[in-house]
């Protein structure tokens, strides 16, 4: 049975509309407000509360867990010092992603190292087996602790009202602790969302506590909570794959054709090729060796006057619809499927319709015209669309 | 002058009948031939206790093949098979239920072993993919590894194609499902004993081997193929239970004009005088029927050495027959119940009763379980899996009553002190059964209005099912595809000419497929080019 997290006492009673969903076993709001456009806003224009608790997070300590990280992950772990975090996918001994995540280098302790590891799948086994010869506790804390994502361009302002602590200091991908209503908890400067944002890890017991102290410190920079409606309008505007949407793990692919590479989804800038040998670094090697994969993920402008002739040409009034689609479509060029459109959704802010595609390279350049198979009144047209680069959107602030 | 059919089928089983409605559907006059007083063989129902229905023997269904239930339009004939949802495995203090909820089943093994939760999916993604690898051998008829006629061995370079091009990791799977036990398989994913004990059980049913037994791997897949409305590995309960599928099939038959006689027991398979060829029956009440052909839906040593006369057969072909593993090694006790049997560990309500209750604590359990027909005795403690249909299908029972199913192993057919003695045992093993239970729901007992116990030697005497063998013969790797029942003769032929074979002796084996009575009544459709005999 679904179950509610720690923020459910408070999360339960805002969800007028009873419009949940289920994550990995928890309950998660799709939407709080009337509808989750306003949600959207707040996470772009204010500041919103958004409930990840659902995500697997596993706790990894001891002299060597440094190393179960480094032989993991495509990325440098050696340069992940304590108050670092790393967005980065991880791989089988194929060289397929098994799932992407953020890993906290948190302080050390008892002589060995700490670190938080988030994903959107369960890691337990995986890491355990990887773990073999080396000295390392592996805790899976997912019921431990809370988390929650305090996003967008205030977000800064109510963490700081919140904790009367000053986070000028804290940089992108970077974390700290802090304290917030007496609560220890930490901060680390990462989100689904593309914007400036942080996510809060809290002991669970305390999360109750913590929502009331960030909602009455939000209160005058009018936060919001916000559902997986408006974190999905976002996180596509942002460019950020989806796990099972946008590619599907090494682990539940059942054909050639549904594993994926790092290079394969956009995360190529994430693989070092240099560093010491990790799981699936042979097969990465021979595949840039072979000239890279023969499909690449982009991001797609759809071309919204196409849309809005299919729509004339029925007599009706253009639509849009206001969530993000995940339902794979067909892509083309010169009358051929050339690849699968995964993510598709109307940015309200850049007003257009945007997508994330697999396509084969030889489409995936920026600026390549290719097109996408819109449906109206159940008539299979097509549309035209650009290849861009992503992220779509992408504002200082994020970073500064 | 006797009346003459273009094909009499032997027993109106599940399989029988299949075949039956099949030639009838081609035009043949056929006749179906039951000893007993109803149809379905050992897919029977019975009220046998009034006001209870039992599915007396086998009790879920899974394996019935979706092109049968197409192509003979079930559903119209009565098929309703109704949701067995979900696993509850009695533990001594504590429980390990699994259902149909992802995020519940996730949680409740993670309460067990994170390890094994995040192991789960990913057994449960590589048995899907070996059984969509191995199903189609239950729908080809095997090959005669002698022939050279290559169209034969179409469909088996077909899967040795796909064999080829699947992943190192699945080729590697495979080969340990046909050589592991299912414990030392199931090891190589799983620490939580009741949930590898409970999984390894699907590994032994029907055969006589213990789940550290070598091979008991493959049984496991062979459990893992049953599919409901395209959903592997679903199993169901037919409404008014598993006999209601028989007689669907039966309806069928009889609407493409097949004829069907109960209480007709036939003695023995008349033949030419030149003694190679089937010519007819005669009934065990004298009664003689001539046919074009002969099938019998009989298990292989009925059908060859109880109802033909001895010394027609070739040696070597008889020799084989005799060899054939039948070793029964599971029985059945139905009870009729005034209320539902309370868990004393149970995560409250009553919906964990709904599917499947397994006694199966631990792996070590099953394997003293064996231990014990290893020599001659049933278990001491058996493996038991209850089924309590009246949860889904309130029409097998009074209002507010229930029956409940328990399939037990194991029962040895051969006692130490011979088959025979399953008389002097029989209420002890039933005891046993109720007591083992008891030990998990102590209120059993109270609520028990009726006990109805099957052994082995029941199942021979009252079934005809040799050695009590519920799948008429071994579910053992050399007694399979182009081995089953005898190496040279999986397609469904005899050495006699017109005499055929279509039970679950043959090809693809038991459990409720009929895929046997199809492709055995296709492949003589073939053979006499469509043409009645």
């Amino acid at each position: 049975m679904t179950v509610g997290t720690a923020f459910h006492p408070r999360t339960a009673p805002l969800n007028a509309k009873m419009q949940w969903r289920e994550w990995s076993g928890f309950f998660a709001a799709s939407e709080y407000h009337d509808s989750h456009v306003i949600e959207y806003n707040a996470i772009r224009e204010a500041a919103a509360l958004i409930d990840v608790s659902p995500l697997f997070k596993y706790e990894l300590r001891g002299p060597d867990a440094l190393r179960l990280v480094d032989r993991l992950i495509t990325r440098d772990a050696t340069k992940l010092t304590p108050g670092r975090v790393f967005y980065t996918p991880w791989c089988d001994e194929h060289g397929k992603v098994v799932d992407d995540g953020t890993i906290h280098r948190l302080d050390d302790a008892d002589g060995g190292q700490v670190i938080r590891w988030t994903a959107a799948d369960p890691q337990y086994r995986w890491l355990r087996m990887n773990a073999h010869g080396l000295d390392v506790d592996i805790a899976d804390v997912t019921e431990r602790d809370a988390a929650i994502a305090l996003q967008g361009p205030l977000a800064r302002k109510v963490l700081e009202a919140a904790t009367g602590e000053d986070f000028a200091g804290l940089g992108y991908f970077r974390r700290r602790v802090a304290r917030l209503a007496g609560i220890a908890i930490d901060v680390s400067r990462t989100g689904y969302t593309g914007d400036l944002g942080y996510e809060l890890w809290i002991p669970a017991k305390r999360a109750v506590k913590a929502w009331d102290a960030l909602v009455a410190a939000g209160e005058p920079y009018r936060i919001r909570p916000a559902g997986m409606l408006a974190l999905d309008v976002t996180r596509l505007e942002a460019g950020l794959v989806l796990i099972e949407v946008d590619y599907t793990s090494a682990v539940h692919s059942h054909i050639p054709a549904q594993n994926f590479s790092p290079y394969e989804i956009g995360m190529g800038r994430l693989v070092d090729l240099a560093k010491a040998d990790y799981v699936g670094k042979r097969a990465l090697l021979a595949e840039v060796a072979a000239g890279g994969p023969a499909r690449r993920l982009v991001g797609l402008d759809i071309a919204w006057t196409d849309i809005e002739a299919l729509y004339a040409a029925e007599g009706l009034a253009p639509y849009a619809p206001p969530t993000v689609s995940r339902a794979p479509v067909p892509l083309q060029a010169g009358g051929r499927q050339v690849g699968r459109v995964t993510s598709t959704g109307w940015s309200p802010l850049l007003k257009k319709m945007i997508a994330l595609a697999s396509v084969g390279v030889a489409h995936a350049g920026s600026g390549s015209r290719v097109q996408v198979e819109w449906t109206v009144e159940a008539k299979r047209r097509l549309v035209s669309a650009t290849v861009v680069d992503l992220p779509f959107f992408d504002p200082p602030r994020k970073r500064a | 002058m006797a009346e003459r059919y273009d094909a009499v089928i032997i027993g109106g089983g599940h399989n029988g009948l299949t075949t039956a409605a099949y030639l009838a559907k081609a035009g043949w006059k056929t006749l179906v031939l039951e000893k007993r007083h109803i149809l379905g063989g050992a897919t029977t129902s019975d009220e046998i206790v009034p006001g209870y229905t039992f599915s007396v023997l086998s009790y879920v269904v899974s394996l019935l093949r979706p092109e049968i239930i197409r192509e003979l339009e079930l559903p119209r004939h009565g098929l309703d098979i109704l949701p067995l949802d979900g696993t509850y495995t009695a533990v001594p203090g504590d429980y390990l239920w699994r259902r149909d909820d992802h995020a519940a089943t996730m949680r409740e093994i993670r309460r067990w072993s994170k390890s094994d939760a995040d192991a789960y999916e990913e057994y449960g993604q590589l048995m899907a993919d070996m059984a969509r690898f191995i199903k189609p051998i239950l729908g080809i008829v095997p090959p005669d590894p002698t022939s050279i006629d290559p169209r034969d061995w179409l469909g088996v370079m077909g899967l040795a194609r796909d064999f080829a091009r699947l992943p190192e990791r699945q080729q590697a799977a495979f080969i340990g499902l046909m050589t592991m036990s299912a414990a030392d398989f199931l090891d190589q994913w799983f620490e939580t004993d009741p949930l590898k004990a409970t999984m390894s059980a699907s590994g032994i049913i029907g055969t006589f081997l213990g789940v550290r037994s070598p091979g008991t791997a493959y049984v496991l897949l062979h459990h893992y193929m049953g599919e409901i409305d395209g959903a592997f590995r679903a199993w169901g309960l037919h409404k008014g239970g598993t006999g209601a599928i028989a007689s669907a099939i039966a309806s069928a038959a009889r609407a493409l004009g097949a004829e069907i006689r109960t209480d007709a027991g036939v003695a023995q398979v008349r033949l030419s005088s030149s003694g190679d060829r089937a010519t007819g029956v005669v009934l065990e009440s004298g009664e003689e029927i001539n046919a074009g052909v002969v099938v019998s839906s009989a298990d292989v040593r009925r059908t060859f050495l109880q109802l033909l006369e001895p010394g027609v057969l070739p040696e070597d072909f008889e020799a084989a027959v005799r060899r054939f593993k039948f070793r029964g090694s599971s029985g059945k006790v139905n009870l009729a119940l005034d209320a539902l049997p309370t868990f004393t560990a149970n995560p409250g309500g009553t919906e964990y009763l709904r599917g499947a209750v397994s006694i199966s604590p631990a792996v070590e359990y099953m394997e003293r379980a064996y231990d014990d027909a290893k020599y001659g005795r049933f278990s001491r403690r058996p493996y038991v899996d209850i089924v309590i249909p009246s949860l889904v299908d309130p029409s097998v029972a009074p209002p507010g009553k229930h029956v409940m199913s328990c399939f037990v192993q194991y029962a040895p057919y051969n006692l130490a002190e011979g088959p025979a003695d399953w008389e002097n045992q029989r209420e002890a093993f039933g005891n046993t059964v109720i007591d083992t239970i008891s030990e998990y729901a102590p209120n059993l007992r109270d609520v028990i209005v009726e006990a109805n116990v099957v052994t082995p030697w029941d199942m021979e005497k009252e079934w005809g099912l040799s050695e009590g063998n519920i799948f008429h013969g071994e579910l053992s790797l050399e007694q399979l595809f182009f081995s089953r029942p005898i190496p040279g003769w999986s397609r469904y032929r005899t050495p006699i000419q017109d005499y055929w074979m279509a039970g679950s002796s043959t090809h693809p084996g038991g459990g409720i497929m009929a895929a046997n009575g199809r492709l055995a009544a296709l492949e003589l459709l073939k053979a006499k080019k469509g043409k009645v005999a």
